[in-house]
């Protein structure tokens, strides 16, 4: 689905992403895991085109587009859903769920305003409602949705527990699961590592732009000096 | 009463063209963040297309509404074509290089224009049908008038429903808030874009092509369309369509009525409902607080000058104080010039980079400090050293006075308010003619004694233009700058730790309206006179020019600034005709190839390589 | 209900604010006693950012009153009450991005000892010592000459806490002080302003969604919901009450809340 080929990304003069390498297959869920500025974010934003890599191969839906422009990668089918949100604050729910609307793609089910409303029921009853009119937990649901009436066929999930309280954290992890059935490829950013394990199949553990371990969920669960050294866990 | 009426609906009516201007001005910002100057130069070209493309159909209203039609589509296409070759590659670049950009652009319309159409005013002979009229109680009310009012609420609506009721009006408002994150939906930026400038181009010649009917195309409707339209969108609240249209009205009413009440002071009356309403709703008065601005790079670190460019400084220094010994008498007045260019561009420099507040009306200061300066000088018959310390006085005074409004507000919005207390200022000087000798200016304003003797006078501006941008870099290096930067990084910050950032603003902007006074000062006696021209939008961009060209975000680079600009200006000057379109044309060359300024460009540079 | 430490540095008696008719908080009182940690917690929306910034001034409550040491600062601008002896974090960092990080501290100590209208001397040597003296127990000693606006953020949120403290605060009001640091990282700088606090007596108000954090270094809980406080104890008391459970904390399955 995508492989990832020693990207290497720089933030002015500072070597944020040193030859990070990872694959994806489809229908599974990576998490990067990482403290803050680990290069999580960067990895995610050099991925969708809104930083250009300085080196490396971004392989995905059989092309390198790696350097490409953002929409270009998206209509291929890769969806971003970034740390911050950024709802449209002044777009209705429905007017930010239209920005997102691309064809459906051939062999996978087709997201419908209907669909994500049953995946969020909480939309459901605020269609009308400016985008900026909402709760942290609720923006969060929206910023998905609205990335997923994309129709990707992979979906950058950028640290979607971050600032939210317990229990939404909770459903969110929920959502994470319901697009895993539904197909999608997912790939998590986290730093909260028992969203993670609850969500992930596998992990790859990313500090100071390198990726320094990678496993299955299981194995990290099961190595306590790994989680130590790596996530202070 | 039926008068009266009758004056409010020309108002009304004048609204309709403002407003269609207006309308393209705040959608191109909203979605490209680009302030573009040039809005008032399309119209103007929008003005003589309609011109030529009108005399060459049959004039019937049917004829009139092809060549409506016809010249906004020209526009658009015009937009569309400027948006690829320039404004593209300037999307980020510091917003005010764009503006910088943009009028450079209005530069080059000029000559251009005054190529192809030449430089009488083209006024469109009105056949039958446009001369109608319709009684309103026993006065008479064009016809053509009653077209124009609907015009206006007819675009609104038109634009209310593309906007809200389209995929691509979604877009447009969603890019509006977050252009990056609609590229990332998969939306190509690019064609939107595009689409947008032409879109508010096409506005801009609709104003321009119902306008000419009542006026005429000449070569002075860019800046005072461009002038208007600011004062709209900013009253209205940038990004407000409801907001520009209400500001239109008010506008082209208060300027109808005007010319009735008081026909002299009705710049004034216009710049002065712009101040109240900015004072009372800063964001204008349909405008919401403005957004956070997401791409703003983090300004530089301020440190210290390497010492190899101390070197550099002293070195110029001297040939400088040398160089009257050397060259002839016009090299000595360029100079001279130039100095007077150096104070005038550290104190804007000081106001706009480490104070964070952009002004496009600093030409005021140095007015009031010429005209302060002038008037001792010849109806007191001060002597100079006392009229020259009356000037940075009386500008720092009236600084201190308007900038507790002007300190109130940030960005663009700050811009906009000192471009209209220029204007007032600018009005004044040329209207109020029993004391300023209006647009005769004051003349006769010569240094005595020794100071007479071209090479002394230039030693003395020399010394004081020296001292007085030492003096302000002293500061800005002291904690008066450090806060003052402080307030500009973060007022929340700022405020959170005690500083009083309101009243640092204001202590910054008296003290560059009172150095910007002192330039004028030394400028009324080395060129003998003060003109209203000292005070003109055109004045206040020069100030702006030299700042950018030499890049806001350094400590030397409004000197560096003010001595290419004087040197390219005057150069430009004497070697040609169209030194519009030359000038025009280096403003977008040098914004293309340099979009941090020169100085701002080299001295991260040299620094590297002196690491 | 665990007692305060204490007399109390900081006040807040019914305090109310609404937006365009929406009210955000609804009568809120507690108190906070020097050297004591205290954790105000509660879903997204429920209130704390407004309570924090009635408390330092960024909004004037509609009604209630906010007492430090007895006086009365309610609806003081933030720069008054900063003198008076508050310091603030800020959940989204605010520094200043054109200095270095020891300048930063360096403006707060020059606003501190009221030269902030001087015009001469070079800014930057002045309060260097006390400056640095900050910044060592924050871990920033080594960034001291870096530009703030290139920070990691787990780095800024020290920063700000090292500037709060410069003018030797009564009391510091911290928003989402971890939010965006690693996990053993967020535990060490909450224990470290734990100790600050204990040493010079200072009283902490702060907001967490990390409950490993707020069970172990708050000495006391406030629970907010839609604007009012909803429960207030200790650790063990919150994590039994019911409704806290209900509306905020959920199973603790995901958030290691235990």
């Amino acid at each position: 689905m995508l492989r990832v080929d020693h990207l290497d990304g720089f933030y002015g003069r500072a070597h944020v992403l040193q030859s990070v390498s990872f694959a994806l297959a489809a229908g599974e869920v990576l998490v990067l895991l990482g403290r803050n500025g680990a290069g999580k974010s960067t990895t995610m934003k050099s991925l969708i085109g809104l930083l250009r890599p300085r080196g490396g191969r971004i392989l995905f839906g059989g092309q390198d587009v790696a350097g490409w422009e953002p929409h270009r990668i998206a209509r291929l089918g890769m969806g971003y859903v970034p740390e911050d949100r950024r709802i449209f604050a002044d777009l209705t729910v429905a007017e930010n769920l239209e920005v997102g609307r691309r064809p459906a793609r051939v062999g996978l089910p087709e997201w419908t305003e209907e669909k994500l409303f049953a995946l969020f029921p909480n939309l459901a009853r605020m269609r009308d409602r400016p985008g900026g009119r909402m709760s942290g937990g609720e923006q969060q649901m929206l910023t998905i949705a609205r990335t997923l009436m994309g129709n990707p066929e992979l979906v950058l999930l950028d640290e979607p527990s971050e600032g939210l309280s317990p229990l939404i954290v909770e459903q969110m992890a929920h959502a994470v699961l319901a697009l895993k059935q539904a197909g999608v490829t997912v790939l998590l950013a986290e730093q909260n590592f028992h969203f993670a394990a609850r969500v992930a199949d596998r992990a790859a553990v990313i500090e100071s732009g390198r990726i320094v371990w990678r496993g299955t969920m299981a194995d990290l669960l099961a190595d306590e000096a790994v989680r130590a050294a790596h996530l202070q866990v | 009463m039926t008068f009266l009426l009758l004056q409010l609906l020309t108002g009304i009516a004048g609204a309709s063209a403002l407003f269609l201007v207006s309308a393209g001005l705040t959608v191109i910002f909203g979605v490209t963040r680009v302030v573009n100057f040039s809005h008032g130069s399309l119209y103007m070209l929008g003005a003589y297309v309609a011109w030529s493309t009108l005399t060459h159909l049959p004039a019937t209203p049917l004829g009139f509404a092809i060549g409506v039609l016809a010249t906004a589509l020209v526009l658009a296409a015009l937009g569309a074509g400027l948006e690829m070759a320039l404004l593209r590659r300037i999307y980020r670049a510091p917003e005010l290089l764009q503006l910088l950009a943009t009028f450079g652009v209005v530069l080059i319309v000029q000559d251009a224009t005054q190529a192809i159409w030449g430089a009488e005013d083209l006024s469109l002979p009105r056949p039958a049908w446009m001369r109608a009229f319709v009684a309103i109680g026993s006065e008479r009310f064009p016809a053509y008038d009653l077209l124009l009012i609907a015009a206006g609420p007819a675009v609104l609506g038109a634009l209310w429903l593309l906007l809200h009721r389209t995929r691509f009006g979604t877009l447009v408002r969603a890019a509006t808030q977050d252009r990056e994150m609609v590229a990332a939906l998969g939306v190509d930026q690019r064609v939107l874009f595009t689409a947008v400038f032409a879109l508010g181009a096409g506005l801009a010649g609709l104003g321009g092509v119902l306008a000419l009917p009542d006026g005429s195309a000449n070569l002075q409707l860019d800046l005072s369309v461009i002038t208007d339209a600011f004062v709209i969108v900013v009253v209205g609240g940038l990004g407000s369509l409801t907001g520009a249209y209400l500001a239109s009205l008010l506008i082209g009413v208060m300027q109808s009525l005007g010319i009735l009440f008081v026909p002299k002071l009705t710049l004034v009356m216009v710049f002065a409902v712009m101040a109240v309403v900015l004072v009372v709703r800063p964001q204008g008065l349909l405008g919401r607080a403005a957004a956070t601005v997401r791409e703003a790079a983090a300004p530089p670190l301020v440190r210290p000058a390497p010492r190899a460019l101390r070197w550099l400084a002293a070195a110029a220094l001297a040939a400088l104080i040398v160089a009257p010994l050397l060259v002839g008498p016009f090299t000595v007045s360029v100079l001279t010039e130039a100095m007077i260019a150096v104070l005038f561009a550290c104190s804007l420099h000081f106001m706009m980079g480490p104070g964070g507040m952009p002004s496009f009306g600093h030409a005021a200061w140095f007015g009031l400090g010429a005209y302060g300066a002038a008037l001792a000088a010849t109806a007191l018959a001060w002597p100079l050293p006392f009229a020259l310390l009356l000037a940075p006085l009386v500008a720092g005074i009236i600084a201190a006075s308007f900038g507790w409004f002007v300190v109130r507000l940030s960005g663009v919005y700050l811009a906009m308010l000192t471009l209209a207390f220029a204007q007032i200022v600018w009005a004044v000087a040329e209207q109020w003619s029993g004391i300023t000798g209006g647009d005769d200016g004051i003349l006769g304003v010569w240094p005595q004694g020794v100071l007479a003797r071209p090479h002394i006078f230039y030693w003395l501006t020399l010394a004081v233009g020296t001292a007085g941008a030492l003096l302000l870099r002293r500061a800005l290096y002291a904690p008066f700058g450090y806060a003052l930067r402080g307030a500009r990084d973060s007022t929340l910050r700022a405020e959170s730790i005690g500083l009083p950032t309101a009243r640092l603003r204001l202590v910054a902007f008296a003290i560059a309206g009172a150095a910007a006074g002192l330039a004028g000062g030394l400028s009324a006696y080395s060129k003998g006179s003060v003109f209203p021209t000292y005070v003109s939008i055109g004045h206040s961009v020069d100030a702006l020019l030299m700042v950018l060209l030499g890049g806001v975000q350094t400590m030397s680079g409004p000197i560096v600034g003010a001595f290419a600009y004087t040197g390219l200006y005057d150069t430009l000057l004497l070697a040609t005709a169209q030194w519009r379109l030359v000038l025009g044309a280096a403003i977008v060359a040098l914004v293309l190839v340099f979009p941090q300024g020169i100085a701002g460009a080299t001295l991260p540079a040299w620094r590297r390589r002196a690491a | 209900m665990a007692p305060a430490r204490g007399v109390s540095v900081l006040a807040a008696a019914g305090l109310c604010k609404s937006f365009g008719g929406v009210p955000a908080v609804r009568g809120v009182s507690f108190a906070v006693a020097g050297g004591e940690m205290l954790a105000l917690i509660g879903p997204n929306g429920a209130g704390k950012s407004t309570c924090f910034n009635m408390l330092s001034g960024q909004l004037r409550p509609d009604a209630g009153r906010v007492r430090l040491d007895a006086r009365d600062i309610t609806g003081l601008a933030p720069r008054r009450i900063w003198r008076l002896g508050v310091g603030r974090t800020f959940q989204i960092t605010a520094t200043f991005a054109s200095m270095t990080v020891r300048e930063n501290v360096q403006m707060a100590l020059l606003s501190h000892h009221g030269d902030v209208f001087r015009f001469w001397c070079a800014a930057r040597h002045r309060h260097v010592a006390a400056a640095d003296a900050l910044l060592a127990p924050l871990g920033l000693g080594p960034h001291a000459d870096i530009a703030a606006g290139v920070l990691a953020y787990g780095d800024l949120k020290r920063l700000e806490l090292a500037m709060a403290l410069a003018n030797a605060p009564r009391l510091l009001l911290m928003d989402e002080p971890t939010a965006g640091m690693a996990p053993a990282e967020r535990t060490a700088l909450m224990r470290l302003t734990r100790t600050l606090a204990a040493e010079r007596g200072i009283a902490v108000l702060f907001t967490e969604h990390d409950m490993d954090i707020v069970f172990s270094v708050a000495d006391r809980i406030l629970v907010l919901h839609q604007g009012e406080l909803i429960a207030e104890g200790d650790g063990s008391a919150i994590r039994a009450d019911p409704r806290v459970r209900e509306v905020y904390l959920g199973t603790g399955a995901t958030s290691g809340g235990h």
